[in-house]
């Protein structure tokens, strides 16, 4: 009676204590990778609260020891950056980022109802045609874009970086968007039309709000890119720092302070923190978006 | 009311009485506009007129005119109009087939791509893995940190691998410098430039590069592992199949089209990389550290600048990108992409 189930019970604790071992294995692999993955930015926003005498040092600790807000002082006081402040290239991002961001949503809104609502000649063109611009090398196209910009005196001007931001976030922006809109049931817009809407009540008070979510998500990933971009900023804004966006001042902080490695960290670490907490929203449909259907299954 | 049947008979057109109808009911010209393009279906090409201006003007012409300038005498002169720009035949193309330079920056693409991209597909595949074996609340905590890596941005992961690797300071030569001997350590360590020439600056890129890069391949992998059904791994298993063995008959048949995308995405995006490259080179002033676009950038923009030169250096890398973004495409198109 007691004999029978005995192996049975034995066998199974130890498969049980087995995969427990397994279980336990898997998830220290998988905190060493997280580790690993954090430690450069860990290392960043700890250099930025070190005093100078503690990141130039025989014996580097992870950690501050006597943590210290002087090396953000020496960003926002501007002594770095001939009294320009870390103010003036926020505003300056801020600035280029909202104005592309909210052109390119509405230009791609109406390409996405183009494509997603309506069959027409050229329809798979226009899709083929934007896979294909979306990997344009951007390095390659800025030595045009620089003499066209000069020839129409965009150069050293915020604008010049709000067109090139709208067109270049148009490709990925209008390639998700239209999967929000094709996603918003036709029968809605066709009632609406019944009840006797005219198309633009029809798209104001149906269809709008319906891909407000998916504008939302798109229009981060068109800020990411504006509030990012570094190859047009860096050739376009030559010689006034004051146009500066926050790529080009980090990167003009670090050229010119070589050595000053805390505020050069602390610096940075004011860049990265809103676009790394933007990414995060929407970091998965991301990976998504850009696999188009290949993980349909 | 005659009319109304008339239009309803033709979905799409609206049940207002058109101007041809020669009806005494006044049509203001808005309302006749608008029964033109319905008429001629012309709504979903006025739709795409915005977006077709700003990529055509800002993205596709661009293109255009770097191959139209690879194949003039485009400096400063003919920018500043002091003197006429020239056609110059293939002369350009023939002075960078001897540019030793130009066949240097296109090693170290070469090579730096075939390196960094097998690494971060390996590396991006088994975390994607380990992330699939992992319990619920594990696996959102080890995604969310790995997409911090993804998330920061280009300039900023440059700056601090310079830091961590800075020759005087740097993290990473203090680390070698305390690894006991048998494992390459050593004094020797300290003090160490990591910059300074082309080996160890691209050791550094492609570290930062595959640092990047690789939560997005785990993350996509992740997102496919999801769609193989469970009993399909599951009755492998009861069949006494390993985990290597169930990866390459299983997973990787089923993942085929998504790690071709990802193989493509990887050598677009890699290739040419530009932020990365110029940051951790120290800009243009190092030329036997540089890859193909800032090389094409170099030629372009240091004085006297030679912008037909740096076109055709350009050109180059758009076409061989070009290649394949069609087998992108064609990959896309096939897994239905474009419906």
């Amino acid at each position: 009676m007691t004999a029978i189930p005995l192996p049975a019970r034995k066998s199974s604790a130890r498969k049980l204590s087995g995969r427990r071992v397994r279980r336990v294995g898997l998830n220290v692999i998988a905190l060493l990778v997280a580790a690993i993955t954090l430690f450069p930015i860990l290392w960043m926003i700890s250099t930025a609260f070190k005093p100078a005498s503690e990141w130039v040092t025989l014996t580097p600790h992870p950690f501050p020891q006597h943590p210290t807000l002087g090396n953000f002082r020496t960003v926002f006081n501007g002594s770095a950056t001939n009294g320009l402040t870390y103010w003036t290239f926020l505003e300056n991002s801020l600035i280029v980022t909202v104005v592309a961001v909210f052109a390119s949503s509405v230009v791609a809104l109406l390409a996405a109802i183009a494509v997603a609502r309506f069959r027409f000649r050229f329809r798979s063109t226009y899709l083929i045609m934007l896979l294909i611009v979306q990997m344009l090398p951007q390095q390659a196209l800025v030595i045009a874009l620089f003499l066209d910009f000069r020839s129409l005196n965009l150069l050293d001007s915020l604008v010049g970086l709000m067109l090139v931001y709208t067109a270049f976030a148009l490709p990925v922006t209008i390639w998700m968007l239209r999967n929000f809109v094709a996603s918003v049931p036709r029968e809605l817009e066709e009632a609406a039309a019944i009840d006797g809407a005219g198309s633009w009540t029809t798209f104001r008070r149906v269809l709008l709000p319906l891909v407000t979510p998916g504008l939302v998500a798109t229009s981060v990933f068109a800020m990411i890119f504006a509030y990012n971009e570094f190859v047009f900023a860096l050739t376009f804004l030559g010689t006034d720092t004051s146009k500066y966006t926050l790529p080009i001042y980090v990167q003009y902080f670090y050229g010119s302070h070589g050595t000053q490695w805390g505020p050069i960290m602390a610096a940075s670490t004011l860049f990265t923190i809103p676009v790394v907490i933007f990414f995060l929203l929407v970091q998965r449909r991301l990976a998504t978006g850009l696999t188009a259907g290949a993980v349909k299954g | 009311m005659v009319k109304t049947s008339h239009a309803g008979s033709r979905p799409g057109t609206l049940a207002f009485p058109a101007g041809r109808h020669g009806h005494a009911v006044p049509v203001s010209p808005r309302l006749r506009v608008a029964i033109w393009i319905r008429r001629h279906k012309l709504a979903p090409y006025l739709l795409l007129v915005p977006s077709l201006t700003l990529i055509g003007g800002l993205v596709i012409w661009p293109a255009i005119q770097i191959g139209v300038y690879s194949f003039q005498n485009v400096g400063l002169p003919q920018v500043i109009g002091t003197e006429p720009t020239q056609w110059v035949g293939f002369s350009n193309y023939s002075n960078i087939l001897h540019d030793s330079e130009f066949w240097l920056s296109l090693r170290l693409s070469v090579f730096s791509a075939a390196v960094m991209i097998p690494v971060t597909l390996v590396i991006g595949t088994l975390v994607g893995l380990l992330l699939s074996k992992l319990g619920r609340r594990m696996r959102a905590f080890v995604s969310t940190v790995i997409a911090l890596a993804w998330a920061t941005p280009p300039v900023t992961g440059a700056i601090i691998f310079v830091w961590l690797a800075d020759p005087g300071d740097g993290i990473v030569d203090w680390s070698l410098s305390k690894l006991p001997h048998w494992l390459g350590g050593g004094a020797h360590w300290s003090g160490f430039s990591w910059t300074n020439s082309a080996l160890p600056a691209y050791t550094l890129i492609i570290a930062l590069v595959v640092w990047t890069s690789f939560p997005f391949i785990a993350i996509s992998v992740l997102a496919g592992l999801r769609t193989i059904p469970a009993e399909l791994h599951e009755s492998a298993r009861v069949d006494g199949a390993g985990p290597w063995r169930i990866f390459w008959r299983i997973t990787y048949p089923v993942l085929k089209p998504l790690f071709l995308v990802l193989l493509l995405l990887s050598i677009i995006w890699d290739f040419g990389i530009f932020t990365q490259v110029y940051l951790v080179i120290g800009g243009i002033g190092n030329r036997d550290e540089f890859n193909l676009g800032v090389y094409a950038y170099s030629r372009a923009f240091t004085q006297p600048p030679a912008y037909s030169i740096g076109s055709a250096l350009a050109f180059i890398l758009t076409i061989l990108l070009l290649i394949i973004t069609i087998g992108y495409v064609r990959a896309s198109v096939r897994q239905g992409a474009i419906q």
